[in-house]
């Protein structure tokens, strides 16, 4: 019984990736790799979609949320579940959401002290949800199945797709689900007009993401990652085998590897700016820093899967117009 | 490989075991021959040990400049080292980047960890010799505790009001909390410690440091967006070292540093008990407050630039203990020439195991350091 939807889940996952690949002309390989491996991973832990009979939301065979009755008091504890569900019109269902949801603004409305990190299931029943979405399955969704309350689990994704499959999932669940393919519809036109108008490189520009001032990086196995080597840019931090795709850089490598971009994810938590970053011993020497090619991003539109990737992504594609500008 | 290097000193150093029987029963866990020959008659080959600690400091600090993931090949190293030296050219081939590399990221990388390791050997051993307790190590009287509440304050609490501090905020707060813990510590030890002072301050050290931790986690739990960067300050700061760190942690470890070897004679005293060297003239409660003082501006100031080093403390003096003698006047100096080479050489496979990744020095230090140690003690114990 449980095994049966990942599988389906898988196969869905799969076949959204064969179509994918279909129309993705330049860097299909990298992507189809790095698809693979975050659609099955995410498969894992998320409702599998059944994409063929969603259409009214009653998807029984795979959520534990049983058709029927659309959900009107639902408590998110997931930051990007939440950009999610507001995008997609369930935003008046939601009555609270955890401590670290900060947008879009609406969502201050019905923001809590419930913490995604350390929940509390009973503040969490306090708030008498008939859905709780979360970003990991663990004892917090058994302790509230047991209490009679359903749960959807939207694990962080590694891919476009499956960030679509779970903002599919939540149309499903919360009744939106012509809204749900609408912005899906949407986010895909966007990230094709935006990879279409890449300016023209004579070779794939390299990108250090920057995660805090340590060196923690993220590769192209990451979501985020997804968007650089989307937008064909060359990711340093692929040099590093690191299962988990979040490699602590060595300073010299970094330094060595001299990338053309520079990506600040780390503004907000750690106060890095271009002058900060020009400031570490020996960094001036890199191409990034030496040509003022070091962008400030928003810390949490960096860490979430959620719509606003789309922001992001042209944010990026802007940047490396200007970095292309002064070399050429 | 470098850890190797040791090997080419004296292989049988220090006292010979055989004046065994002169062990007085008052020593709690040393081994006593060496009481009777660090009162009396110093350790013979003295001379040969601290040329030899010299040559494996100066070596480790060499590999550890010429071993990395990036920059220049090995050995055009020490060429574009004497190209830079006044008066001096030599063509090393080395590129501009390369230097930059060389000088900018692996050279005060590779400093700093001899700073830090001579001074954490060299503060462990002190504080091992003045509670005359072998698992003492420098975090206990809660300078590791201390340090890592005071980034964390930094981190959550404090964040707007210390965003245009003249000075870093977070290393800053660092020492200071670390040295009001160690304050409280040592404040409630003495209280309440009698003449069990040594004890009952290891003790509050142990109940501070649960309470400050406790305080820390709390603080966490409630920001929880600031947890990685947290854990990342108190346990990777080695790897980010600049020519800044070793600036500003310099003028403290030298100072501790000299202030605690020129009490070793004193902590010769203490292995034979506080009344003991009451008794014999040591003036106990003084020597313990600058001992321990001293041990900790060193500690707080190494902690706060480099994070949480384990083992470093512990490993490096018992070793020394083991192969070299356990007397005081040769431990702080052994020490401080042998924890510097340690942590140089225990963070090359940290920049290089996982090349370009990282692995964490804490890491390295236990897992070459706690092997090794055990390998001493097997070959001592023969």
């Amino acid at each position: 019984m449980a095994l049966k939807p990942t599988i389906a889940g898988v196969l869905a996952g799969l076949t959204l990736l064969a179509a994918a690949c279909g129309d993705d002309d330049d860097n299909s390989s990298a992507t189809t790799e790095v698809s693979g491996t975050g659609t099955a991973a995410s498969a894992a832990g998320v409702t599998p979609p059944d994409t063929a009979s969603a259409d009214t939301g009653a998807d029984g065979s795979a959520s534990t949320v049983p058709g029927g009755e659309v959900p009107q008091r639902i408590v998110s504890l997931s930051p990007t579940g939440t950009e999610m569900l507001f995008a997609i019109g369930a935003g008046d269902q939601v009555v609270a959401v955890d401590d670290q949801s900060d947008y879009p603004a609406e969502a201050a409305a019905v923001m809590t002290d419930l913490s995604g990190y350390t929940p509390n299931v009973e503040a969490i029943a306090g708030y008498e949800p008939d859905l709780v979405v979360v970003s990991s399955a663990g004892e917090l969704q058994a302790q509230l199945e047991t209490l009679g309350i359903d749960v959807w689990v939207g694990e962080s994704a590694a891919t476009f797709d499956a960030a679509y499959t779970q903002i599919e999932q939540l149309g499903a669940v919360t009744g939106h689900v012509g809204e749900a393919a609408e912005l899906v519809g949407q986010m895909q036109t966007d990230i094709e007009a935006i990879i279409r108008s890449m300016p023209a490189m004579d070779a794939p520009l390299s990108v250090f993401h920057e995660l805090d001032d340590t060196g923690y990086s993220a590769s192209s196995a990451t979501f985020i990652g997804q968007v650089y080597s989307a937008l064909g840019l060359r990711n340093i931090a692929d040099a590093a085998e690191d299962i988990s795709g979040y490699p602590q850089l060595n300073a010299e490598t970094i330094i060595a590897a001299n990338p053309d971009l520079i990506f600040l994810a780390d503004t907000t938590c750690c106060n890095q700016s271009l002058e900060t970053v020009a400031a570490r011993d020996g960094w001036d020497a890199i191409a990034a820093v030496a040509n003022g090619n070091v962008f400030a991003m928003d810390d949490d539109v960096a860490s979430r899967w959620g719509p606003r990737v789309v922001d992001y992504m042209q944010q990026v594609r802007d940047a490396v117009e200007q970095a292309l500008v002064p070399a050429g | 490989m470098p850890s190797s290097r040791p090997s080419s000193l004296p292989a049988e150093p220090g006292p010979a075991p055989a004046i065994a029987a002169t062990d007085p029963p008052v020593v709690a866990w040393s081994d006593a021959p060496v009481v009777a020959s660090s009162v009396g008659a110093p350790v013979r080959h003295v001379g040969r040990w601290y040329a030899g600690g010299a040559v494996v400091a100066v070596g480790a600090i060499l590999v550890g400049v010429m071993v990395g993931p990036a920059g220049p090949t090995w050995w055009r190293v020490p060429l574009a080292l004497l190209d830079h030296l006044p008066n001096v050219s030599i063509d090393s081939g080395v590129s501009a980047t390369e230097w930059t590399i060389l000088w900018q990221v692996r050279m005060p990388r590779v400093l700093l960890g001899a700073i830090v390791g001579a001074m954490l050997a060299v503060a462990g051993a002190s504080y091992q010799g003045v509670f005359r307790n072998p698992l003492v190590d420098p975090y206990l009287l809660g300078a590791a505790a201390g340090a890592g509440l005071g980034a964390t304050v930094v981190f959550t609490v404090m964040r707007s009001a210390t965003q245009h501090w003249p000075v870093d905020p977070a290393p800053t707060m660092a020492f200071l909390v670390a040295l009001v813990t160690v304050f409280v510590t040592y404040l409630v030890g003495a209280a309440f410690g009698g003449d069990r002072t040594g004890v009952t301050l290891v003790l509050a050290g142990v109940a501070v440091s649960a309470l400050v931790t406790a305080v820390q986690t709390f603080l966490l739990q409630r920001n929880v967006e600031v947890v990685r960067e947290v854990y990342s300050w108190i346990l990777g700061r080695l790897s980010t070292a600049r020519w800044h760190d070793v600036r500003m942690v310099l003028p403290y470890v030298v100072v501790a540093c000299v202030v605690l070897l020129a009490h070793r004679r004193h902590l010769d005293l203490f292995r034979v008990g506080e009344d003991e060297a009451a008794t014999l003239g040591a003036p106990v409660a003084r020597v313990r407050l600058v001992v321990v003082v001293a041990a900790t501006f060193g500690t707080a100031a190494v902690v706060a630039v480099s994070g949480l080093i384990g083992f470093v403390g512990i490993v490096v003096p018992h070793v020394l203990r083991l192969v070299a003698g356990s007397s005081y006047r040769q431990l702080l100096p052994l020490s401080l020439m042998f924890g510097a080479a340690f942590l140089v050489l225990a963070d090359i496979p940290g920049r290089i195991l996982m090349d370009p990744a990282e692995t964490p020095i804490g890491v390295v230090t236990a897992f070459l350091g706690a092997p090794f140690f055990l390998i001493v003690l097997r070959a001592r114990s023969r």
